[in-house]
């Protein structure tokens, strides 16, 4: 090796280095950019002092209260019944909504029908009205079959989170495409039905996006508040998470339940985020799925 | 055109309506008129009388209530509530007045049920006159039991999509029609037309779509807002989320797992908790202003929500904080899908780092992601929660409707449940539908991935 390319190569490999220095560096500072928001509000709710403005920006003295607050002080904002309300809610908006998905999607991705093109139009077209547009005409045909009193609000907020659920079946669908069509071929010739092939074959080999999409619509009530406060209105008792949240930072509470909000936002918040770094490869696979040219 | 008239030859079948009637022997015909007719003479008993059930109720139904249902739409009421005088008990009773929204919404429930009872209708047709063919040419008919069993095969997507398509039909496509039909009525707290309104055709329209009046001036500024925010959320967004998702990516950037955790993160807090602690954050007194004046920076708080400009700026910003975690989740699969070879050659002929970028990562991203982009538009034009939570619209000019960050959809909510323009709320919720669908279906259409949905199986 003569000495000029050598000279190129340490050239180079500095060159590279600084880059590299470059590049981890910025990296560095976006995540901390990404991360502060976050790392503020767990700061927040273990912060002693109440109200929402402070002039220092660590807490002067930590406590835990925020939290005993949040779940013992049932008098006003009654967080632990929101957080039954939500959870009954979710769990059965969930079963509805991942019947509704998987159905549909297995029918878009295996069967081949009349209607199929049509639908699949329909549900790109539905996308894109606003969606709370027809927001207070679900509320008025709720009402107009009772279920905007009393308990029945609670089916009220299932129907709402799980009735349109049917037309969301495109990251479903792009799982399934990709399971080969020959492993139902060799299931027909040995003389199963396609609902045992359905049943027997794609779900156990779909185990992953069931999961997703369980996941997914078990998350639906705990974020969403604007159909939840048109559903509620007034009626307290039947409040979910996410409009109680909201509640306390309205001025009448926002004195006193700050950061017990920040402490609530942190509780609902780690449960659906251990949900979401485990199921992001899905949606990630999903996406691209869907979009494989 | 081709390509439709290929589509109906794959589903052709000899059992038409038309064929019922061309063809279709006393029986058959008989079935227009008393459905399930046909099936019963034909010998499948319990299939036609579950078609004979279902006129019934039908009939039942419209005789009881859906005829005066749909005698009341063209007029929506005319009756208000009234105190009547009641001789025998000494009091004011109320007399029922009409109510307009019960009435409409009556009315689209029974122009929904008549709709479905047609279909029905159709195929009950269809249906006697396939036993009848099938008779005819001597072949077997099935019974019922069999007719049940088809469903769990051959016919399986009746049995899957019927529920789904149940629950869209009624809390999705009904009140949608519900909610366009209100924007040819007047609807609203003008002249006190809440509880008694009328059809007015396309005044609404006229009145949005006009430079002249206010309403009108602020829906061509909102329009114009929301169409510049698009653009910008969407672009930025996805120019910086790919740049993120390269440099990560890159081969000499270490802990990739690292840096996308800390990314993807952010999306993971639900986006109503992390956008109001992004409002709390940057109010006058929020913990932003404070740090940047403990440390000198600044005197006085920046307008973040206060000043046209500032607040505009601010919203497309946190909006990056918002979407480019989604931009880099989906952008990483597909960076590397990227075939290596084209790398490699494009290395051979000499080419830099941002020659590749423009002419191989830049072309092939933007192939497969056209359908993301326009999702992503569209998702943007309707996106409630940034606006909403973060700024509410604000700043707000005097005596206006919607504030300068306000979105066609956050205006929409404004109008309906703050000040009760129903009509108005669904003309404009309309207008942003014709915006997204010529714009989407022109490009979506044109995608690989709509053409050629089969094309890697």
């Amino acid at each position: 090796m003569t000495a000029n390319v050598k000279k190129q190569n340490t050239s180079a490999k500095t060159r590279r280095f600084i880059t590299n220095c470059f590049v981890h560096a910025a990296l560095a500072v976006l995540s901390v950019i990404w991360l502060f928001p976050i790392f503020w509000v767990v700061l927040t709710s273990f912060r002693a002092e109440k109200g929402s403005y402070q002039t220092t920006f660590f807490p002067k003295t930590y406590t835990l209260n925020n939290y005993i607050k949040l779940f013992s002080d049932r008098t006003i904002l009654d967080f632990p019944q929101m957080f039954m309300n939500t959870l009954i809610v979710a769990i059965f908006s969930c079963l509805i909504s991942t019947f509704f998905v998987l159905c549909v999607a297995y029918c878009m991705s295996r069967l081949r029908f009349k209607m199929r093109k049509p639908f699949m139009n329909l549900a790109l077209i539905l996308g894109m009205f606003p969606g709370f547009m027809c927001m207070m005409a679900v509320y008025y045909i709720l009402k107009a079959i009772g279920l905007t009193e009393g308990s029945m609000i609670r089916v009220a907020l299932v129907i709402v989170y799980s009735g349109g659920a049917g037309l969301t079946f495109y990251i479903a669908k792009g799982f399934f495409d990709t399971i080969p069509k020959a492993v139902d071929e060799a299931a027909f010739l040995d003389g199963a039905t396609k609902w045992q092939v359905f049943t027997k074959i794609t779900m156990p080999l779909s185990k992953p996006i069931v999961v997703y999409t369980i996941l997914t619509a078990f998350i639906a009530p705990w974020v969403d508040f604007i159909f939840a406060k048109v559903i509620c209105r007034a009626d307290a008792k039947y409040y979910t998470v996410a409009i109680g949240l909201w509640r306390m930072l309205e001025k009448e509470y926002i004195d006193n339940w700050y950061t017990a909000f920040a402490a609530g936002a942190v509780c609902i918040s780690i449960p659906i985020a251990i949900v979401f770094v485990a199921t992001q490869r899905f949606y990630a696979d999903g996406m691209s799925g869907a979009v494989k040219g | 055109m081709r390509k439709r008239k290929k589509r109906v030859k794959d589903f052709a079948t000899p059992y038409t309506v038309e064929a019922a009637v061309k063809k279709g022997n006393f029986a058959t015909r008989l079935s227009f008129l008393i459905m399930g007719a046909g099936n019963i003479l034909h010998g499948q008993v319990i299939k036609g009388l579950l078609y004979l059930a279902m006129e019934i109720s039908f009939l039942v139904f419209m005789v009881r209530s859906g005829w005066y249902n749909l005698s009341m739409l063209p007029s929506l009421g005319w009756m208000l509530q009234e105190e009547v005088w009641n001789e025998s008990k000494g009091i004011f009773e109320y007399a029922q007045g009409h109510n307009s929204v019960l009435l409409l919404l009556y009315g689209v429930v029974t122009i929904f049920m008549v709709v479905l009872f047609i279909l029905v209708w159709g195929s009950s047709a269809k249906s006697a006159y396939k036993a009848q063919y099938l008779k005819e040419h001597g072949k077997h008919l099935p019974g019922f039991m069999e007719d049940v069993k088809s469903l769990f095969n051959e016919n399986l997507q009746k049995l899957l999509m019927t529920p789904p398509l149940i629950g869209i039909l009624s809390f999705t496509i009904m009140p949608l029609i519900y909610m366009i039909s209100m924007a040819f009525t007047n609807y609203s707290k003008i002249d006190d037309h809440l509880v008694l309104f009328d059809w007015v055709g396309l005044e609404n329209f006229k009145k949005v779509l006009s430079f002249s009046d206010s309403i009108g001036k602020t829906f061509w500024s909102v329009l114009g807002w929301t169409l510049v925010w698009a653009v910008f959320a969407t672009g930025l967004n996805y120019i910086f989320g790919m740049i993120l998702a390269i440099v990560i990516n890159r081969k000499d950037t270490r802990i990739k797992g690292f840096w996308r955790f800390c990314f993807v993160l952010s999306i993971a807090v639900p986006q109503f908790v992390s956008l109001l602690i992004m409002r709390t954050m940057l109010q006058p007194d929020g913990a932003v202003n404070v740090l940047l004046k403990n440390l000198g920076l600044i005197d006085q708080s920046l307008p973040f929500f206060t000043n046209v400009t500032w607040a505009r700026v601010t919203v497309i910003v946190i909006n990056l904080w918002v979407g480019i975690p989604y931009t880099l989740l989906s952008a990483t699969g597909i960076l590397q899908n990227i075939p290596t070879e084209l790398y490699e050659s494009a290395k051979v002929d000499g080419a830099n780092a941002f020659v590749t970028f423009f002419k191989i990562t830049l072309p092939y991203m933007l192939f497969v992601m056209t359908p993301y982009l326009i999702t992503t538009f569209a998702g943007n034009v309707n996106n409630f929660n940034v606006i909403y939570l973060l700024s509410s619209g604000h700043p707000t000019p005097v005596g206006s409707t919607a504030g300068k960050t306000d979105l066609l959809v956050t205006w929409l909510y404004k109008l309906t449940v703050d000040n009760q323009y129903f009509n108005l709320g669904a003309v404009i919720g309309i207008l942003t539908f014709v915006v997204l669908a010529v714009m989407s279906l022109l490009t979506y259409r044109k995608t690989g991935s709509y053409k050629n949905e089969e094309g890697f199986q």
